[in-house]
């Protein structure tokens, strides 16, 4: 009697969980459903796989390309970069003003991505940025330079790619105790054999993780790309965006659910990694 | 452990080792105030005191892992103050976190033989004969967070003997393991290194530990080194009041001096050190619980106030008339009248007692 | 966007020296402090350009008369409030009942509230309007919806802290002794758990404020009339409008940040916990 009280409680606890469930399934999952459905689906409702194809295809492929090789690139710099600052703030005085500092523009600084750093930017170095008119006094001629193309997306994207980096790599660095350190060099190891033996191994996963986090993060950014360059350039979500405006050749929609499964894809793909790393540095890293 | 020392391991005559005038600060705080200590070849000195007194710094000194403001360290006669500590040619081995967490337990010994260039085959060798050493031969291909807190220090201590180092450094290696680990592994280390001869140099603020371990304890509080003798001597000649109250229990009775003897509750006792006082003044003694005396009698001067039975020996602890709380280490069947309540006389050992004014 | 991580708190002890290091770190700090920086003072200054060469606050002066300006800034605080109190509604019952009734699922909820950061937001946007193309007018065809979808964008954000200050209150206890005495859910609801929980709602709040007034993907996927929509537009016309506008909702994002660590220490004070 008492258990079947039990799992009837039990039940009406669930219920309790509905509002939210059926909240996300709507706002959440019907949408993501539908793009994931939509994708495989032609105009007249039937299945096809043509959407897959002509997404594989050029100009898509191309724009794959490209926002991978961005991704990528930004992913990289942003984790050697991001490193090297984490690593001068863990070997700063605990409670000391550059630990604050940076405390506080990491956080500041995450929400600066999108329209205000694209603006931000193009006060910088655009054809009447600052920078262009400091460095044209100087003679030097940089409005060449098209904040619009790879090279200027790149130096954007860093922008936020670093403070996530930094964040992200941060708890790994101080969870090096020093006690290794110190027992090794009592053992007779440099600071670079240290390094390559003890602390680059156990940096590794949490740095392939956030490496992951990184390309992630980029793949999937919209807000920055479309702010600065107004849909011009070859990226993957800003080719999404194209087809949604309706901007290509009607009846198209379902290109665009193939285009976005395939970020649906690439992104999880990657934050699948991050996780699977973060899980795997847990194990030291108390 | 019953396993054999390996030939491997010649008797090298251990190092001595010279600390001269060690002097360190922290801004306002001075950690250390001029520490002269001389350790034999072979010998187990520790390092005895609250914390904050400034043993851990000096052994990290030693080391190499933080600089002086001013003396020098000898190691064989020769000045390794300016030394880099990963050419010291010493080991240590920490209170926690001292194993490498992405090596095994084989690789965590063979570490220091890594780097000196020993060949894979001849380092796993000699690392699983210090692993049966310390009795973990089975744990070779274990990482760190798959064994206890005990079998993590065994390992550090086979990974810092693996070099054969000239000093071996132990920071409270102890402390952070459970009472029972603690005692079996302080009788192994101890038993090690006699059979090695490795000089060594033990922290801890566990005095029992020291007491116990060591060839001689040095004590130290505040930066500087209060006594530094056999275990016995500074447990039964305190040197100092802080040594006298910091290594055992001590009693704090109060008495009145006169001249070279003090009197305390009606008994006289020879002083160890006439304090700078006059006769009649008030002072206070030092005496020991198994120095005091306690009878059961139906109109006895003081009151037990509570028993606490620890097995072979009973701590009773009395109060005076003017409140002062006695504690007195008797046998336990000498103790079993003693209830808490009933009325006692007190007596002291006729041995000389140290005094504070 | 991911969860501020407090660098001040120093983890261990004796921390590693820099050493030879320690110029090649002070350059990479140098180099970074003017790359973060200089991209700030250039908006700063852009904004402040006046006609030929001289600098000016007429940008400024004249941001709340350029035409939609105010009724796009009105929009964006809508959908702030908006978006707060639909997530507030939704997720305090739910991350209380979950703690309450539910603990085991915890794991599985933590796993639902991150799923969002999975689906981009371009997807998202696009799913919305395959999904909801047909659905009533008021729903799809106003600022409505995007309040509905940034309750779902904020929820790895709201959750967490949300479900950080319940980890560190006696929910069973509070809600049992209220039961006790005869309250109903819902008074038990208002006037136990809500109070008890005043800085992580706060917080769950600002969060989600911060995001919407910033959120610029989805708005403009669904021509929605936000202020970034509206900064972005204006932009082509006019960068230093643009500029101005976009630090604007920078400073409102810092000050609403900074509310939150002020009222986070008072609190804190207050009851003598971290909440």
């Amino acid at each position: 009697m008492a258990e079947l009280k039990f799992r009837n409680r039990r039940r009406l606890d669930l219920l309790g969980l509905l509002p939210f469930l059926a909240y996300v399934a709507v706002f959440l999952g019907v949408p993501t459903i539908s793009v994931v459905v939509g994708a495989f689906q032609d105009d007249a409702g039937g299945w096809t796989l043509s959407n897959i194809g002509a997404a594989a295809g050029d100009p898509y492929l191309h724009a794959f390309v490209v926002s991978t090789e961005i991704s990528a690139l930004t992913a990289v710099v942003g984790a050697i970069v991001g490193l090297a600052i984490a690593f001068a703030v863990s070997a700063s005085p605990p409670g000391g003003v550059l630990r604050q500092v940076v405390s506080t523009a990491s956080g500041v600084l995450a929400y600066f991505a999108g329209v205000p750093l694209a603006f931000a930017f193009i006060a910088a170095i655009g054809s009447q940025g600052l920078v262009t008119k400091w460095l044209g006094a100087v003679g030097l001629d940089i409005s060449g330079f098209s904040l619009f193309g790879f090279a200027g997306i790149t130096l954007v994207y860093l922008y936020f790619q670093i403070p996530l980096m930094v964040l992200v790599i941060f708890p790994a660095l101080e969870g090096l105790r020093p006690q290794w350190q110190e027992a090794a060099s009592n053992l007779g190891a440099s600071r670079w054999q240290y390094w390559r033996l003890v602390g680059g191994p156990l940096l590794l996963p949490p740095f392939l993780g956030a490496l992951m986090l990184l390309f992630a993060n980029a793949f999937a950014a919209y807000a920055t790309a479309a702010a600065l360059t107004n849909g011009i350039i070859p990226l993957v979500p800003i080719q999404i965006a194209a087809v949604m405006s309706g901007n290509v050749a009607v009846g198209q929609e379902n290109l665009g659910n193939a285009l976005g499964l395939g970020m649906i894809l690439i992104v999880g793909l990657a934050l699948a990694g991050y996780a699977w790393m973060q899980r795997r540095t847990s194990r030291w890293l108390r | 452990m019953t396993a054999t020392i390996e030939p491997s391991t010649e008797a090298k005559p251990g190092s001595p080792v010279r600390l001269a005038g060690l002097r360190r600060g922290y801004g306002q705080v001075t950690a250390l105030d001029g520490l002269d200590l001389d350790i034999a070849p072979g010998e187990l000195v520790s390092l005895l005191g609250p914390s904050g007194c400034g043993k851990t710094t000096a052994l990290r000194i030693v080391a190499g892992l933080e600089h002086s403001d001013a003396g020098a360290v000898f190691v064989d006669g020769r000045d390794i103050t300016k030394v880099p500590a990963n050419k010291r040619d010493m080991a240590m081995v920490f209170q926690s976190y001292s194993l490498f967490p992405n090596l095994t337990a084989g690789e965590n010994v063979a570490f220091g033989l890594r780097l000196r260039g020993v060949s894979p085959a001849q380092r796993s060798k000699r690392a699983g004969e210090l692993l049966e050493l310390v009795g973990l031969n089975q744990h070779y291909d274990r990482y760190a967070t798959q064994m206890s807190g005990g079998q993590q220090q065994r390992v550090a201590l086979a990974r810092a003997l693996a070099i054969e180092p000239k000093v071996l450094l132990l920071d409270e290696p102890l402390s952070a393991l459970d009472a029972k680990v603690r005692v079996q592994l302080r009788d192994e280390i101890r038993g090690l290194q006699q059979r090695l001869g490795i000089t060594t140099l033990f922290v801890t603020h566990d005095q029992e530990e020291a007491l116990s371990m060591s060839d001689r304890v040095a004590v130290m509080n505040a930066g500087r080194l209060e006594q530094c003798a056999s275990p016995d001597e500074v447990y039964t000649r305190p040197a100092t009041p802080f040594v006298a109250a910091f290594v055992g229990a001590m009693n704090r009775i109060p008495g009145i001096a006169s001249g070279a003897e003090v009197e305390i509750l009606g008994q006289r006792l020879t002083v160890t050190q006439p304090p700078e006082v006059s006769a009649g003044a008030k002072v206070t003694a030092l005496v020991r619980p198994e120095s005091v005396l306690l009878t059961p009698a139906v109109a006895g001067t003081v009151r037990v106030a509570r028993s606490s039975f620890r097995g072979p020996v009973t701590r009773v602890t009395v109060e005076l008339a003017d409140g002062t709380e006695v504690d007195s280490d008797l046998p336990s069947p000498a103790a079993v009248d003693l209830r808490p309540g009933t009325l006692a006389d007190i007596r002291f050992a006729p041995e000389p007692v140290m005094v504070i004014s | 966007m991911t969860a501020v991580a407090d660098l001040t708190v120093a983890t261990q002890g004796p921390r590693r020296k820099l050493g030879k290091g320690r110029v090649a770190a002070w350059l990479v700090l140098v180099i970074a402090a003017l790359y973060f920086l200089i991209p700030i003072a250039a908006s700063v200054e852009f904004s402040l350009r006046g006609v030929h060469d001289t600098h000016d606050l007429s940008t400024w002066e004249n941001l709340f008369g350029q035409p939609g300006f105010l009724d796009n800034l009105i929009t964006s605080l809508e959908l702030a409030a908006g978006t707060v109190v639909i997530t507030l509604v939704l997720m305090v019952p739910t991350t209380a009942w979950v703690h309450l009734r539910l603990p085991k699922l915890r794991r599985l909820i933590e796993a639902i509230c991150v799923l969002p950061l999975v689906i981009p937001a371009v997807v998202l946007a696009n799913g919305v309007l395959v999904a909801f193309r047909g659905g009533p007018n008021w729903l799809t065809g106003t600022p409505v919806i995007l309040a509905l979808e940034y309750v779902v964008l904020a929820l790895p954000f709201t959750y967490r802290t949300l479900d950080a200050g319940l980890s560190s209150i006696p929910l069973t206890t509070l809600v049992e002794a209220g039961r006790n005495l005869g309250a109903s859910w819902l008074t038990v609801l208002l006037r136990v758990v809500v109070p008890n929980l005043r800085t992580s709602i706060l917080n769950a709040s600002i969060l989600s404020a911060a995001m919407v007034l910033g959120e610029f993907t989805i708005a403009n996927l669904l021509l929605m009339n936000t202020l970034p929509v509206w900064t972005v537009q204006a932009g082509q016309q006019d960068g230093e409008v643009a500029t101005a506008a976009s630090m604007l909702i920078l400073i409102v994002t810092w000050a609403l940040l900074l509310l939150m660590s002020v009222f986070g220490q008072r609190g804190a004070r207050r009851t003598g916990r971290s909440g």
